[in-house]
């Protein structure tokens, strides 16, 4: 592999690895407020079907991935007022939120299967830093969007660790009950970490269908929905550790396409479960120990709140 | 500041005149936004719901279509109730439905000429035993590694459709399959009797029902006893409801993950074994339309419980004619089956608050002037 070569892929490994890194964001702040929406994959395919059809139509990506946020928060939405006005079981819901996802955005995409984006977001390198050898081109000669999801982590990170309303959001998932007792708007709090998710979930799918494959077709994001919410898991609901499982999938993602385009004697098929192989080995090694998921799982992930006073 | 002035208060039991009129209410629910949705995209509604839900049930022809469309459905959503009362989240039935329909197939083709009379029963056999392996993967790595089954099983469902078109568009693809990845059809001995054109039951005349069916017919009451008799189901129910009350007794959780994993796999396999020894009679890259995701739904609209499960299991495979009816007679996308399911499970899981809530006027203080 000569220096070109390495540099193709650790851009392709960060590219793949966008994606990731908003959805999986978003369902971390989620799930650190107690709110498990299993419904990541639905979310980002109406996303990706919503911000691809807008930019079909208007010609204009920004437009379409402005969009795909909406989608995300309205399917979001959709999911709070379930789970936590209605107070259904956390679990079903998600799953019927994905269910739900993957049939309606199969219906209203049904008219874009066939039509082309005419413009997509361009990469914006960053004069200098991008011709930094290997890192360069990787790094820093992204799109806007690349770029945006670095930054959200830190924003994340600083939000969740250092700022009051962090250690609220971060209260409620730990003892809804409590948090309520001491006055914290936990219904609330509950609402805007699920919406953040769904916001997060739709600019992933947006990027799936506008910048990084450019079509849309049914059940595009062929479970990478599911991989985000893996790698929460396997980041013991910490930023950094999900920024690095991210990239790690992102490399995973890349050398099977590396490994198509060099021609390995092995069906592409199989080099296809890759990512879903991989996702199970990571999840065995972090459940490995009781102990890593209960300490670190917020306390009340997945349980209702219901206030009786 | 204005107070709403309804407010929810726990009831303390379950309603259960509410248990039963939830499924219920949240039919009619989806049938008002359905017919919303009719409105919006420019459809006549009424001609659209006449057209989705009545014609399809109009002939003897649709009656044997809903059944055979519900019966793997059933099958299914019967095993997973089992695990789900237990609180294990088997989500990649589809992917075991896939590898009961690999197992199943592989002998059909194998067998050949040689088949006989054990042909069929051993494709049974190979559907239980395929679906069984690939859930017991997650149930392996749940019991050893504390590996949370939702997201394992659901890896090994695109894993499952990856082998599946592998298997169809190398090794076992019809030579003479104009390069189609589908698999050389089955010859007699590997596929069900139909009821109407090898058995003769000429007031099913003209239907596609094949034998497969009995499959199911079968399953419901094994299923119900065994939920409701053994002591084996007994132990899973303690242990989904009062997960340390089932630890006190002694019951253990490993078993209890294996037992809901296996037989929920094994029935799974056995479906999808029925679809490509039945209605399909080869096995194809695209041939499920997602049995396994649907059965989920199935086993939520009825409510974890066997006869729940056959009505519910009913009504989906309804929602699948009315999607293929108002494709050929509106030109309305088949997907939209996929929505009405998803959102009859939506309505039924937001009505199902009144079962463990009621609504009640708020008590509000008044302040003297």
């Amino acid at each position: 592999m000569d220096i070109n070569q390495a540099s193709n892929l650790t851009s392709s490994a960060i590219i793949a690895a966008i994606p990731l890194m908003y959805a999986g964001a978003g369902e971390l702040v989620a799930e650190k407020s107690g709110a498990l929406n299993l419904g990541v994959e639905g979310m980002m395919l109406m996303g990706a079907v919503t911000g691809y059809a807008v930019t079909v139509s208007t010609g204009n990506p920004w437009l379409g991935v402005v969009a795909s946020v909406f989608a995300g928060l309205a399917m979001a939405l959709l999911f709070g007022f379930l789970t936590i006005t209605m107070l259904a079981n956390q679990v079903a819901t998600g799953l019927s939120l994905t269910i739900f996802g993957i049939g309606f955005s199969a219906y209203v995409g049904k008219p874009y299967t066939s039509a082309a984006v005419r413009a997509s977001i361009d990469v914006m390198p960053i004069p200098g830093l991008s011709s930094i050898p290997v890192l360069g081109p990787a790094v820093f000669s992204l799109t806007p969007l690349g770029y945006l999801a670095f930054i959200m982590f830190a924003v994340i990170g600083w939000f969740l660790y250092k700022t009051r309303a962090g250690l609220v959001l971060r209260s409620v998932g730990e003892s809804p009950s409590v948090a309520h007792s001491v006055g914290f708007p936990v219904v609330g709090v509950r609402y805007a970490a699920t919406l953040f998710g769904g916001a997060m979930a739709g600019i992933a799918g947006g990027y799936y269908s506008i910048i990084y494959l450019h079509i849309w077709q049914e059940q595009l994001t062929s479970g990478r929905g599911w991989i985000a919410l893996a790698l929460v898991v396997f980041a013991t609901w910490r930023p950094g550790r999900l920024l690095l499982g991210a990239l790690l999938f992102g490399a995973v993602m890349a050398l099977q396409f590396y490994a198509q385009a060099i021609g390995v004697p092995v069906p592409t098929q199989f080099l296809a479960m890759l990512p879903y192989l991989a996702t199970i080995i990571v999840l065995v090694l972090i459940s490995r120990n009781r102990n890593t998921i209960k300490l670190n799982a917020p306390a009340s992930l997945g349980q209702r709140f219901f206030a009786t006073h | 500041m204005t107070i709403f002035p309804y407010r929810l208060e726990a009831r303390s039991t379950p309603s259960s005149l509410m248990q039963l009129a939830v499924p219920v209410m949240a039919t009619v629910a989806t049938l008002l936004i359905g017919f919303l949705i009719f409105s919006l995209v420019g459809q006549d509604p009424l001609r659209a719901m006449n057209a989705f839900f009545i014609e399809p049930l109009s002939s003897i022809n649709g009656w044997s279509e809903l059944v055979l469309k519900a019966s793997p459905l059933c099958l299914i959503a019967l095993g997973l109730a089992l695990g789900y009362r237990a609180n294990v989240w088997n989500i990649g039935a589809e992917g075991q439905m896939l590898l009961g329909g690999i197992f199943a197939s592989g002998i059909a083709i194998h067998a050949g000429d040689a088949s006989g009379w054990w042909t069929l029963p051993l494709m049974m056999l190979g559907g239980i035993v395929g679906g069984m392996i690939w859930a017991a993967i997650p149930a392996l790595l749940k019991s050893r590694f504390n590996t949370n089954e939702i997201l394992t099983s659901l890896m090994l469902t695109y894993v499952a459709t990856q082998l599946l078109i592998y298997l169809v568009s190398g090794p076992w693809r019809d030579p003479e399959g104009m390069n189609f990845p589908i698999s050389a059809m089955f010859g007699d001995a590997a596929l069900f009797p139909r009821l109407y054109g090898d058995w003769h039951w000429t007031w099913l005349k003209g239907t596609r029902l094949n034998a497969s069916v009995f499959l199911t017919a079968i399953a419901i009451p094994l299923v119900w006893i065994f939920m409701r008799k053994s002591f084996a189901g007994f132990r899973m129910n303690v242990g989904g409801l009062a997960p340390l009350a089932a630890r006190y007794a002694g019951f253990s959780d490993k078993r209890t993950i294996w037992t809901s994993l296996l037989l929920s796999g094994g029935l799974a396999g056995l479906a999808g074994m029925g679809e490509v020894a039945g209605p399909i009679g080869q096995l194809q890259a695209g041939w499920s339309p997602g049995y396994g995701f649907t059965a989920i739904i199935v086993v939520f609209v009825g409510r974890l419980h066997p006869v729940g499960i056959v009505l519910a299991s009913l009504l989906m495979a309804l929602l699948y004619l009315g999607g293929e009816a108002v494709q050929t007679s509106l030109q309305l996308p088949q997907a939209l089956a996929g929505v009405f399911q998803g959102l009859l499970l939506f309505c039924l899981l937001g009505c199902d608050l009144f079962v463990n809530y009621r609504i009640t006027r708020r008590v509000i203080a008044h302040h003297a002037a």
